[in-house]
């Protein structure tokens, strides 16, 4: 009999410490087929696929391929049966090469010796093939989360597998690369490979596949034909209730200007020139401002510097008037910034402290938190019990529960909760909504602009262009280290704003056709002449 | 009551002292395998003189003199495993512990004997030598990314020959060791030489005793401990907050420092003995310290008794009947079982995989409902197949219930 099923993963159950991840799940994968897995925030996910993986064993349930029960123990299992999986939280070595990484554990070799050459040939041929550019010798270290998650997937690749997962892939690629992604999936399913592909993305979701299940707390609702459905169906499915997908708000009331950037030079991760070359804005309170480009043109740079990660080469930073370009992180988060970092688990979380001192970070010191140099765990309890209530962070054993053992969207909540409950008055979001459920974005939207509603000054910085264009109030377009335009988000199109982050088209604050009182006098000294448009 | 027993099972520091229990009773077995290589006739007899030790002596005046000797001699260790420990709480090896306690003993003795200092000012002198050492390591570390092993190893070997220079300035005419340290630099006893029956003991034990109930305070309670650990565990995440990492880094090797140059006053200053100024290598109470802080599954009550433990069997290889096995023989034991000491962290691990698989099997008994008994739980493995048309999802074949709550 002609076994439809590539894989089967029949009545699985996995609990954990104070909740069941799985309970009682089956799902049935095609042949050649992408099937989307769609479900809020610790709806079990990630769990279902590590158990596919090998990375977890269920309590019940069997796992079939091609109709044959198979046992897979640990990732090596999964490898030998062709499962290939690109991590939510990349599992790469971070002082390797990105070539070094890709070969890890399949290095083709002559009695001992690698061959990297070879290795490195078939990696650049797929990675032309699927346009999927990383640098092959860059430390992981100093590479954007997009080029990690490109040495993912090109691992996957290298390895030949033939049913793949993708936990979240695009949750950090830039528009044009999903796009590129979800053909390199077409492709890839139509070579015969079969697709497992986690996304809260439900555009993308419709854009490419072929069947859909959907989780929900642990349980499996049902799936559903793609073809058969619509956004908003999904997401009912997905959260139980209807969802608002743009964000409701009223014109900005910008207020006086908060934090002045002039000039600033921040060196590169990567290489040795600058990654910030001259930038120069300002910030106002009542109003969001968006920092929108294409992936590594600089903008992670900027933040570093603008925070003090990363000391700056040149330039300097002003905030309330006054200079605080060398001032300490801690100086500047206790003159009133927060920092929702780009990447979650290098810099928002220590991992193995559970939530409630996470809730804590950078607030600890606090007299209501400290007292006479004794943590008062009481009062750390009780504040991060409040913030799990406000913000809907879900976890198997609330304020106890190990950072690392929570789901990725959940981590990012309890970040996001963190640094908006400060009352800061200078917020910066970098991808603050990155690996959020549709319910959850909306919600962080909101509390966004009602933070801009309070008199606050937001900087963001985004990839995904339907979140700049809602979102923000003015948008910066960074292109290769520079800015290369202002836009007002009411009267650009994403299309325009494609242009400028592409760098085919160029303004210094003057294409918005009318003097704008908001644009700062020092980006308007365009120091390249001659824009290519 | 299933699950109460259970949860005591998953407990983190029960399962530490179990792990612990297990390494030392593998250490034990295999050195009694090697005593019966050696000399099958007298191993029992070997073993058991390693673990009865002193206790093997009638008069309960002299058992507990040497009972005491072996607290007095497990101070120092208990100081450089509390070293060890506290570093490698903030992601530090302190391996530098080694020379630590050197340059420690160094200025303790000197202090004393030279400049006839009180016993107070020669400790907090040891201390400050030793926390000057940790603080270069840590200097090193935070400024100049030199890994802390190697600096550590390297200052080691030069804080031994500073020693030995040094102390051969204050040595005994004719023999190389060290002269006797003057009675009013000698750690007051209070009358706990005359309670404890020896006339060595000294304030040092219950000093040791309040340090590493001190040190677990500081780890776990309060804010600075807070700061260091998260520097430990991720010390980018550190920065983000604002912590300052450099400084966390060497202040936390310049206490691990303090810690066991304050040992090694602790120790030296009771005068038990003296050093050896023709010594070549540093003592091992330092390296012997990472296999006693691992033991004590790397919490500072737990190295009191790790410490202890470690220090009973030292003394008790020289029960072992040198006639039958060289003498080297004790030391060999003991090596073996430090050795193992060393698995504490990985035996934890592999308790903790080999029970979420029983948890499995069990789950599975339950949901068969057949026969207890681990040869049933095999045969559970293969899953059962009434299900084989599951082309739609259809109810489970297996019941729920059989695991009961959430552990
Ligand atoms: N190793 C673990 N130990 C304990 N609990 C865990 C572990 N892994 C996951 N969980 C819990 O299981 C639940 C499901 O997590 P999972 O990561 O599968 O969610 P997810 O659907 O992938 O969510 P997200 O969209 O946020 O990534 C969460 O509540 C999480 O806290
Ligand atoms: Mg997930």
């Amino acid at each position: 009999m002609e076994q439809q099923y590539a894989v089967e993963m029949l009545h699985i159950t996995k609990r954990f410490p104070g909740i069941i991840a799985n309970d009682d799940i089956t799902l049935q994968l095609k042949k050649g087929e992408i099937h989307a897995l769609l479900g809020e925030n610790g709806a079990g996910k990630s769990t279902l696929m590590s158990v596919l993986f090998g990375l977890y064993q269920p309590e019940e349930g069997e796992i079939r391929m091609n109709g044959q029960p198979v046992r897979i123990k640990d990732p090596n299992d999964a490898n030998a049966l062709g499962i290939g999986m690109v991590h939510q939280h990349f599992k790469l070595v971070e002082c390797f090469t990105v070539l070094e990484n890709i070969m890890l554990g399949v290095e083709p070799n002559k009695a001992g010796f690698l061959l990297k050459g070879e290795a490195r040939e078939k990696i650049t041929e797929l990675s032309e093939r699927y346009g999927l550019y990383v640098d092959l010798d860059a430390l992981i270290e100093d590479i954007t989360v997009g080029m990690q998650q490109r040495t993912e997937i090109l691992k996957m690749l290298y390895r030949e597998n033939d049913i793949l997962i993708f936990d979240e892939p695009t949750a950090v690629l830039t528009p044009q690369e999903i796009t590129e992604l979800m053909q390199i999936m077409r492709n890839l399913a139509a070579e015969g490979k079969s697709i497992l592909f986690i996304s809260h993305k439900l555009n993308e979701i419709m854009e490419v596949a072929d069947r859909c299940s959907v989780l929900r707390k642990g349980k499996y609702i049902g799936t559903v034909e793609v073809k058969d459905t619509t956004k908003e169906e999904l997401s009912r499915m997905m959260v139980g209730r209807d969802v608002e997908f743009t964000v409701a708000k009223k014109d900005a009331e910008p207020g006086e200007v908060l934090l002045e950037v002039r000039d600033l030079y921040v060196k590169s991760r990567v290489h040795d020139s600058d990654a910030v070359r001259g930038v120069s804005f300002d910030v106002r309170r009542g109003e969001i401002v968006c920092i929108a480009g294409i992936d590594g043109n600089g903008q992670t740079e900027l933040i570093y510097g603008l925070t003090g990660l990363e000391p700056v080469r040149g330039g300097s930073i002003i905030y309330e008037g006054t200079d605080v370009t060398h001032y300490s992180i801690r100086k500047r988060i206790t003159s009133g910034w927060s920092h929702i970092p780009e990447d979650r688990h290098k810099h928002g979380l220590v991992l193995d402290y559970p939530l409630d001192y996470n809730m804590v970070l950078q607030r600890y010191f606090e007299p209501e938190f400290t007292k006479g140099g004794m943590l008062r765990k009481g009062n750390i309890r009780a504040y991060s019990d409040e913030l799990i209530e406000k913000y809907d962070v879900r976890s198997g054993q609330g304020s106890a529960t190990p950072a690392r053992s929570m789901s990725g969207g959940n981590q990012q909540k309890a970040i996001v909760a963190r640094e908006l409950d400060r009352d800061s008055d200078l917020i910066i979001a970098v991808q603050p909504t990155r690996g959020l459920d549709v319910g959850a974005i909306e919600n962080i939207h909101r509390q966004l602009v009602a933070q801009r509603d309070a008199g606050r000054a937001v900087l963001l910085v985004s990839l995904e262009l339907e979140e700049v264009m809602s979102l923000s109030d003015r948008i910066l377009v960074m292109y290769e280290g520079e800015i290369v335009g202002e836009l007002d988000p009411k009267k650009t199109t994403v299309e325009e704003l494609g242009l400028y982050m592409a760098g085919a088209k160029k303004n210094m604050g003057t294409a918005l056709g009318e003097p704008d009182p908001d644009v700062s006098p020092d980006t308007t000294e365009g120091q390249e002449a001659g824009s290519n448009e | 009551m299933n699950n109460k027993r259970r949860s005591l099972v998953k407990n983190n520091a029960f399962q530490s002292i179990v792990a612990s229990l297990i390494c030392i009773v593998l250490g034990l077995v295999l050195g009694f395998i090697v005593l019966l290589i050696i000399k099958p006739s007298g191993a029992v007899g070997g073993i058991t003189a390693l673990l009865r030790s002193y206790f093997k002596y009638q008069d309960a005046k002299h058992v507990l003199e040497l009972f005491t000797q072996t607290m007095v001699k497990a101070v120092p260790l208990i100081m450089c495993s509390l070293s060890i420990l506290f570093c490698y709480k903030v992601g530090l090896f302190n391996i530098g512990a080694a020379g630590q306690y050197c340059i420690g003993i160094g200025i303790a003795i000197y202090a004393a004997i030279a400049w006839k200092l009180p016993w107070w000012l020669c400790m907090l002198m040891a201390l400050a030598g030793g926390a000057i050492l940790g603080c270069i390591v840590g200097l090193l570390k935070a400024y100049r990314n030199v890994n802390e092993v190697i600096s550590g190893i390297m200052l080691n070997w030069m804080s031994l020959y500073v020693v030995n220079i040094m102390l051969k300035t204050v040595k005994q005419p004719n023999i190389s060791e060290t002269r006797n340290i003057p009675f009013n630099s000698r750690i007051p006893s209070l009358g706990l030489d005359k309670l404890l029956g020896n006339k060595y003991a000294s304030i040092a034990i219950p000093l040791v005793i309040v340090i590493a109930v001190g040190i677990y305070i500081l780890l776990e309670k309060t804010r600075f401990g807070y700061e260091l650990k998260a520097t430990g565990f991720n010390k980018h995440a550190a920065k983000y907050a604002g912590m300052a990492e450099k400084r966390n880094i060497i202040v936390t090797l310049a206490i691990g420092g303090a810690l066991a140059g304050l040992g090694a006053a602790m120790f030296y200053l009771t005068n038990f003995q003296h050093w050896e100024t023709e010594a070549a290598t540093v003592p091992a109470m330092g390296f012997n310290g990472i296999a006693a802080a691992f033991l004590g599954g790397l919490n500072p009550i737990g190295c009191i008794f790790s410490s202890f433990f470690i220090q009973h069997i030292t003394e008790g290889g020289a029960y072992i009947d040198n006639m039958t096995y060289a003498p080297q023989m004790s030391d060999l034991i003991f090596a073996i079982i430090i050795y193992l000491c060393s698995f504490v962290l990985f035996i934890k691990s592999v308790m903790n995989r080999s029970m979420a698989k029983n948890e499995k099997k069990r789950a599975a008994l339950a949901g068969i409902d057949s026969v207890p008994g681990t040869g049933a739980a095999l045969v559970a493995d293969p899953p059962s197949d009434q299900d084989a048309s599951a082309d739609e999802p259809e109810t489970p074949p297996l019941s729920e219930d059989g695991k009961g709550g959430d552990e």
